[in-house]
């Protein structure tokens, strides 16, 4: 289902064509509000209507196999973190409301800068440990896997 | 024309495609690389680019280990089954060993994932999946990545790599434009880390109005990694297995949850099991080894996805259709209920909008399913990309050169989709892949492998105007006709595209063929590909920036396609029938096929090679029972 964009409410603010992975929400020149240039090429990922400010954009599905008159709506919220939904049918009968987590924390404070991260030593600079490790992969002591650790070989041939 | 060169100097580390892949890389490289310049070039934005844009509902590559659920070994033999044998066992060792300390860290950063409330391990969907609130996966490795990179590009379509000119087959940047202000970009790093994503729509897909957007993997996936790494001159793996998906009809709709977690279940339009009566003839097409439904349940062997297709495919066929998911007694649990429309929302809210467009409730009525077209990627149940070197504590000779991930081309690495013969890697094992090989590619360079370094500016020039080309022929040719898209002198890139989905969907085993094809259609194909490509050369024509973007997919889609048919072509067998099927060659053939298959194109005549690699397993003491 690919979107389109209500004339009242679009200010022509390109919030949509900033995050489209598509690249098909442009600005129209002459009404200097925003459009689905190319309905082929959306996957109805929702990231315009998540973004925009307005409500402005919504969706009408995909003309080869969808009927009109349902409606799937959303608001997404960093602020609270979580990510509320309502799925109407077309013929009314199912109106579900469904609210889910987007993060834990409050948003973007979980995420390191590795800049500000203590140098690599030489000696892990030479092992295959990755940042974090040996730590990480199982939050205790253990080490890294390896052939000799996990009693393993590579052997050509035919194995299944 | 009037765009201006923009001339990024001196980068150590090139993110090309910054997706979950990308998005590792990026980050990773700074922890290695402390005073190193970490550039990113990517096509969209990446708090929303890549297959994982719209968000996802599990993390499908997770071993557990410390919760006492599997060791990487575990997982390679999975992957190994559900790939009839062939995949590259010391790659996905190396990244199973790894993932769960990237799964961790996402939990540290915010990422909601669900707990088994008795066990207090992480909710289980599958042996391998855990289950999480992931709608907001992407903004979060990309916040990761963007604080590590000195320098996000976003909107750059990266249309080539540069190579060295001192020194041959070494990589030196990338080169590409700005899809809004349409002004080149050139990129001089001393490595890149291709992290762009496979390719969906070089198969006509089965809805070909406005729907053809609603392909199963990403519109956008342009098939960028191949083509710009086959298009440098970099070894590719396995492109001939292309991937087919059984999933909720039109809308593309992941299965995995509901298969897994719901306890749904398939049957025909008569209401019956369907698979176990196509078993005992699909064991002789591939063997008793591969295919034991005696006494697979008890080996805890999977049935390999495309086994499962093929039952699928020849039930349809045989007048049973259609396949439907059994919804109607799991969704009597208004949990579970809940937990099917959030598994849609949070990953393919389009399955969800075709259903309630279609006053499809599961509750009351069992959905349908269907079989898609083919993609061509590396990352779920299906191992194209480039041939990569292994780590040096896991890989045999033949599968080592020097660093982890990085291709046949010197400087240039892989991850994710990339790197080829690593399936079952999916989002987390993608994000861990662009981890090692950022940190190989800063090894690579403090090793001083990339000293001298010359790109002259007669290349950078050449790349500027075969980049514009299609825009120049759009202003040459466009009056010769007084309006419309029908011109004697071009084709516009829509058009392009409709003729190479038609060409790989007839000749090379597509949906209206049931995945069919054989040596004469294959040779039929490429020569067509063939015209196709000399039509791009020639006569591709863009009106704008944005077709101009188009144009460019397309180059890298039929690159991409190229590459698929040559290695179709060269393994005379048929490795996994329900994915593709040799007509020529309907058996699976151990005694001559054990192998990788690995392919060449030479960049200056365009000419292919293709060699058998060495197939190398893991072998422990389990194996050798």
């Amino acid at each position: 289902m690919p979107t389109f964009v209500k004339m009242t409410r679009c200010d022509g603010c390109g919030e949509c064509v900033d995050i489209c992975p598509s690249d098909i929400m442009h600005i129209d020149k002459t009404i200097r509000r925003a459009y689905n240039i190319e309905p082929n090429m959306c996957w109805e990922c929702y990231s315009c209507v998540k973004a925009c400010p307005h409500n402005a954009i919504d969706v009408r599905g995909y003309a080869d196999f969808t009927p009109l008159g349902s409606s799937v709506r959303v608001h997404r919220d960093e602020e609270k973190g979580i990510i509320a939904w309502r799925i109407i049918f077309r013929n009314g009968k199912k109106d579900m409301e469904l609210i889910a987590p987007i993060t834990t924390k409050p948003w973007g404070t979980g995420i390191p800068d590795l800049n500000s991260a203590s140098e690599p030593s030489s000696e892990m600079r030479d092992s295959h440990l990755l940042y974090n490790e040996p730590k990480y992969i199982r939050m205790d002591e253990g080490g890294l896997h390896t052939l000799e650790s996990n009693k393993l070989v590579m052997k050509e041939g035919v194995y299944y | 024309m009037a765009y201006k060169t923009i001339v990024e100097d001196n980068i150590d580390l090139l993110v090309a495609g910054a997706g979950l892949g990308g998005t590792g890389a990026a980050f990773e490289a700074r922890f290695w690389g402390k005073d190193k310049k970490i550039v990113i070039a990517e096509k969209a934005n990446i708090d929303r680019s890549g297959a994982v844009a719209q968000g996802l509902y599990a993390i499908n590559c997770y071993m557990g280990t410390r919760f006492g659920e599997n060791n990487p070994e575990d997982h390679v033999r999975y992957a190994r089954m559900d790939l009839m044998g062939m995949v590259r066992e010391d790659l996905l060792f190396d990244m199973a060993r790894h993932v769960d300390s990237t799964v961790h860290q996402f939990e540290d950063w915010g990422m909601p994932i669900m707990k088994n409330q008795e066990t207090g391990a992480y909710l289980r969907e599958g042996r391998w999946q855990i289950m999480i609130h992931g709608e907001s996966y992407k903004p979060m490795v990309a916040e990761a990545a963007k604080k590590s990179a000195d320098k996000v590009f976003n909107r750059i379509c990266v249309t080539h790599l540069l190579m060295d000119e001192s020194q041959e087959n070494r990589v030196a940047g990338a080169v590409g434009f700005n899809v809004r202000t349409g002004n080149y970009h050139v990129f001089k790093s001393k490595t890149v880390v291709v992290g762009a994503g496979g390719a969906s729509n070089i198969y006509k897909p089965r809805s070909v109005g406005e729907g053809a957007g609603r392909v199963w993997y990403a519109p956008w996936s342009s098939g960028s990694a191949y083509g710009l790494m086959i298009e440098a001159g970099a070894k590719m793996t396995q492109m001939e297995n292309k991937i087919v998906l059984a999933r909720f009809k039109d809308g593309y709709g992941p299965v995995g949850a509901y298969f897994l977690h719901l306890k749904t279940y398939t049957q025909n339009c008569d209401g019956e099991e369907y698979e176990s009566k196509w078993f005992p003839e699909l064991t002789k097409m591939v063997g008793k080894e591969y295919l034991d439904t005696e006494n697979q349940h008890f080996s805890h062997k999977p049935i390999p996805t495309c086994l499962r297709n093929h039952a699928f495919i020849n039930e349809v066929n045989s007048g049973k259709g259609p396949i439907h998911m059994v919804t109607m007694e799991a969704f009597q649990d208004p949990h579970l209920e809940e937990i099917g429309w959030h598994n849609f929302l949070g990953m393919t809210v389009g399955q969800a909008v075709l259903w309630a467009s279609n006053d499809v409730d599961p509750k009351h009525e069992n959905p349908e399913l269907t079989t898609s077209e083919p993609y061509v990627m590396g990352s779920h149940a299906t191992g194209c990309g480039a041939w990569c070197s292994g780590p040096e504590d896991v890989s045999p000779d033949e599968y080592f050169w020097g660093y982890n991930r990085m291709t046949t081309v010197h400087g240039l690495f892989g991850c994710g989709d990339a790197v080829g013969g690593t399936p079952h890697a999916f989002s987390s094992g993608s994000f861990t892949e662009g981890r090692l090989a950022a940190k190989a590619a800063i090894q690579y360079i403090n090793d001083g492998k990339a000293e001298g370094i010359t790109v002259t500016s007669a290349q950078i020039d050449k790349r500027r105007e075969e980049i514009y080309k299609p825009m120049e022929t759009y202003k040459v040719y466009r009056n010769h006709i007084t309006a419309g898209s029908v011109n004697p002198y071009y084709i516009n890139p829509r058009q392009g595209l409709d003729r190479l989905q038609k060409m790989m969907d007839e000749y090379c085993g597509g949906v209206t063929v049931s995945y069919m094809t054989n040596e004469k259609l294959l040779n039929i194909g490429l020569k067509k590909l063939g015209v196709l490509a000399d039509d791009w050369d020639g006569g591709i024509a863009a009106e704008d920036i944005h077709e101009l973007l188009r144009a460019w997919e397309l180059k890298h889609r039929i690159l991409t396609s190229e590459s698929v048919m040559q290695h179709t072509l060269f393994r005379k067998e048929t490795r996994w029938p329900g994915y593709y099927y040799r007509g020529d060659h309907m058996k699976l053939d151990d005694n001559e096929w054990h192998v990788l298959t690995v392919s060449r194109r030479d960049p200056d005549t365009g000419k292919y090679t293709m060699e058998k690699a060495p197939l190398y397993h893991l072998i422990g003491e389990e194996d050798e029972k």
